[in-house]
């Protein structure tokens, strides 16, 4: 089997079947589970504690029409407004719903409770107020509403991103969300993983294995079998992440909508599309939904050229700290020109780029090898020509190139330095040594 | 089997080895002498490829130092260790691979040196929950495992207890009558007397001094020679030899005494037997070790 091939198994299976690596594996997609649920369940408070709300109609226009829904009953009340705000003191889960008469003259509606409602109880409410506000109204002025509701036109406005290539569904905010997550989880990433490489390099250094090895193979193949390894690592990390949080997260929605959709349905007439559209869901669905929207075939693959690339380039610099270094103290002083340009670009990329997509300094950014992996990444969403993305893509592999040979130069002598503080004075001697 | 050639290592403003050349023999056992930082390591290093020199040429069987020889050399570094995490067994194979061995056939080599050793039962063992004395045994393995036909070790008894230190030797001698040849590098002379065919001392970058061990004892014999006698030793100045030193312990005098050259031993006894009774007469053959620190000093 060829060489580089045996150390790159070995980096990967070693890191693979760490018990860390699991744990992140799986913590990870449960996490975002956990807090989708936990946005789910904040919105829909209640569930099976369905708050009942008493009526009180002085205005006698809503008199017992409210409907029961799955987030609230309704129960007409005959107590007075006093009576009944002593009993909202008294009882911790009254909800008074006062309707005052002067309610169409501008008379405010008022919920009395203990406790905040929740949003979906009060958008139930309002929903229903003005439905049968408006019934009431139509019939006042002579109207009737079921004629009205057969010549109300059904328009949407249908937001579309026209290009050379053609037109496509605009991917509005959730895709740019997508693109943050993914520069976030880039930058992230690039530190963990290349950290993974410095350490896996001192820690060959300090135990003395690596000159066992590097008798066996060349340096610049234990280096590149060592970054290619934990590259798969993190791509499987990734992968995992994405299947499991795809699969969690479908079953998670079968359980947590299934009734609502059920209901949902039977609530909204056939002929009633656009109120479909306006009838609350909470903010679950509507995630959901929005991701749906987000072309993943385009994002994902855009994502992991750029992790690759970005991993391939930043891992080398690291590989040669980790070459140069004995301890992992030792590591701050080199590590500083490594993390600046990342933290550069990604405090631009949330301040500076997601406002001004197309300025120079945004074109700049995604272009430059050392900055593109996360500036691209939060451009993408708003449509980046086909050239730059391809300019960049180039420029970031010939980027990595360039930083392994580097590295590559520093990486053969330092490994072999033992018990030496360096500076980078020393580390340019090194990059100049015949081999 | 391994011709040196002028070879010559600068590092920025270090010239690491200056024009060193060295033939070893098919068979033998070499020691590579030198104090430390004498480039002892650059040369050791440069021989397993690790690095290249910058002039002068390695040749192996006659051919050229290529990387198809990497498998055929064994090397046990001064700086030596092994991944912390990784269980023996798994961690043998991956060395063994990495010197071209096929898995089944670095499976079966493993099984048999670890069962040589007596270890069979630190195949899942880590690294970490070895001692120091065991571990060295692992690298030793690791360092013969595919069957070279050289090999290299630096240092190899420091940190050795006597016990596994004999092991060691035994195996090594072993390994040379099975037809391996040995580079030794060390400073510790006690080891290549026991050893040794051949040496080379590097001092300072550059070879001082090489042969065999016997002939270059043989080189620094100054005919001095040690001995005992009772009785009382009359007239002590003479043209023939020069007393180094004296010494009277218990009635018994010890000389230590150089024949000037033109005399033999035989006139040194000549001279002596009429007056005192000699007890005892040795030759003083200098140790490498003596060899060694006045080379070193010189």
């Amino acid at each position: 089997m060829n060489k580089t091939l045996l150390i790159i198994q070995r980096e990967y299976l070693s890191r693979v079947k760490k018990k860390a690596f699991l744990i992140m594996t799986f913590l990870v997609p449960l996490l975002i589970i956990a807090m989708y649920a936990l946005i789910f369940f904040l919105s829909m408070r209640g569930g099976d504690n369905t708050p009942t709300v008493e009526v009180i109609d002085e205005s006698g226009i809503f008199n017992k029409s409210f409907e029961n829904k799955r987030s609230v009953n309704f129960k007409s009340s005959t107590l007075s407004l006093s009576e009944a705000k002593k009993k909202v003191i008294n009882e911790e889960e009254a909800f008074i719903l006062f309707i005052p008469k002067d309610i169409k003259s501008g008379g405010s509606i008022e919920l009395f409770a203990q406790k905040n409602a929740g949003l979906s109880v009060i958008s139930s409410i309002e929903n229903q107020l003005n439905e049968q506000m408006r019934v009431k109204l139509l019939q006042d002025a002579g109207i009737d509403s079921e004629t009205l509701d057969k010549i109300k036109p059904n328009l949407s406005v249908v937001s579309k991103e026209l290009t050379v290539e053609g037109e496509k569904d605009s991917s509005s905010g959730a895709a740019m969300a997508v693109g943050f997550a993914a520069a976030i989880l880039i930058y992230m990433s690039l530190f963990i993983y290349g950290i993974q490489v410095m350490r896996g390099i001192i820690e060959e250094k300090t135990s003395r294995i690596v000159e066992v090895v590097i008798s066996s193979v060349k340096p610049f193949q234990l280096m590149m079998g060592k970054i290619i390894g934990i590259g798969l690592v993190g791509l499987t990390q990734f992968l995992l992440w994405i299947v499991l949080s795809v699969g969690l997260m479908s079953i998670a929605s079968t359980i947590l909508f299934k009734d609502q959709v059920e209901q949902e349905k039977s609530e909204i007439p056939m002929a009633d599309q656009s109120a479909a559209a306006a009838t609350p869901k909470g903010p679950g669905t509507d995630i959901l939904k929005a991701l749906q929207t987000v072309e993943w075939n385009y994002i994902l693959p855009a994502f992991i050229v750029f992790f690759l690339g970005g991993y391939m380039l930043y891992s080398a610099l690291f590989a040669a700290v980790g070459s140069a270094v004995e301890t992992d103290t030792e590591t701050q002083q080199f590590m500083l020109p490594i993390t600046l340009p990342l933290l550069f670009t990604y405090i631009m990329s949330f301040s500076f780029i997601v406002n001004n997509p197309d300025s120079s300094l945004s074109f700049w950014l995604s272009i430059i090898p050392f900055t593109s992996p996360i500036a691209m990444m939060v451009r993408l969403p708003f449509g980046v020509p086909n050239w730059e993305l391809a300019l960049s893509i180039v420029l970031l592999i010939g980027g990595f190139l360039f930083t392994t040979w580097v590295a590559s130069r520093i990486y053969r002598v330092g490994i072999l330095m033992y018990g030496k503080k360096v500076s980078f004075k020393e580390l340019g001697k090194w990059f100049m040594y015949n081999e | 089997m391994l011709s040196i050639r002028n070879i010559v290592k600068q590092y920025a403003k270090h010239r690491a080895l200056d024009n060193v050349s060295i033939e070893i023999e098919d068979g033998s056992i070499f020691g590579l002498l030198g104090p430390n930082g004498a480039g002892k390591t650059s040369l050791i290093r440069i021989i397993n490829q690790i690095t290249a020199p910058d002039q002068g040429e390695i040749f192996l069987k006659g051919e050229k130092l290529n990387p198809k020889h990497i498998s055929m050399i064994g090397y046990l570094p001064e700086e030596r260790g092994l991944y912390k995490k990784m269980e023996i067994g798994e961690q043998m194979l991956y060395l063994a691979q990495l010197k071209g061995l096929s898995k089944s056939d670095a499976t079966l080599k493993i099984k048999h040196w670890f069962e040589k050793m007596e270890i069979e039962s630190w195949w899942h063992k880590k690294v970490e929950d070895l001692s120091k004395g065991m571990q060295q045994k692992v690298q030793f393995i690791a360092t013969v495992v595919h069957d070279p036909k050289l090999i290299i070790l630096d240092e190899p008894f420091s940190g050795f207890d006597p016990v596994n230190a004999q092991l060691i030797t035994d195996e090594i001698l072993d390994l040379n009558k099975k037809g391996a040849t040995i580079i030794f590098s060390t400073h510790r002379m006690e080891s290549v007397e026991q050893l040794c065919d051949s040496i080379a001392l590097i001092h300072q970058s550059k070879k001082i001094l090489d042969g065999k061990v016997k002939d270059i004892k043989n080189q620094y014999r100054n005919n001095t020679y040690r001995i005992s006698f009772s009785g009382k030793l009359e007239r002590q100045e003479n043209d023939f030899f020069t007393i180094n030193s004296e010494k009277l312990d218990d009635g018994i005098t010890h000389l230590t005494i150089q024949i000037k050259s033109g005399h033999s031993v035989n006139d040194l006894l000549h001279y002596l037997m009429p007056q005192v009774q000699i007890s005892e007469l040795m030759e003083i053959i200098p140790s490498m070790n003596d060899i060694f620190i006045q080379n070193v000093k010189n």
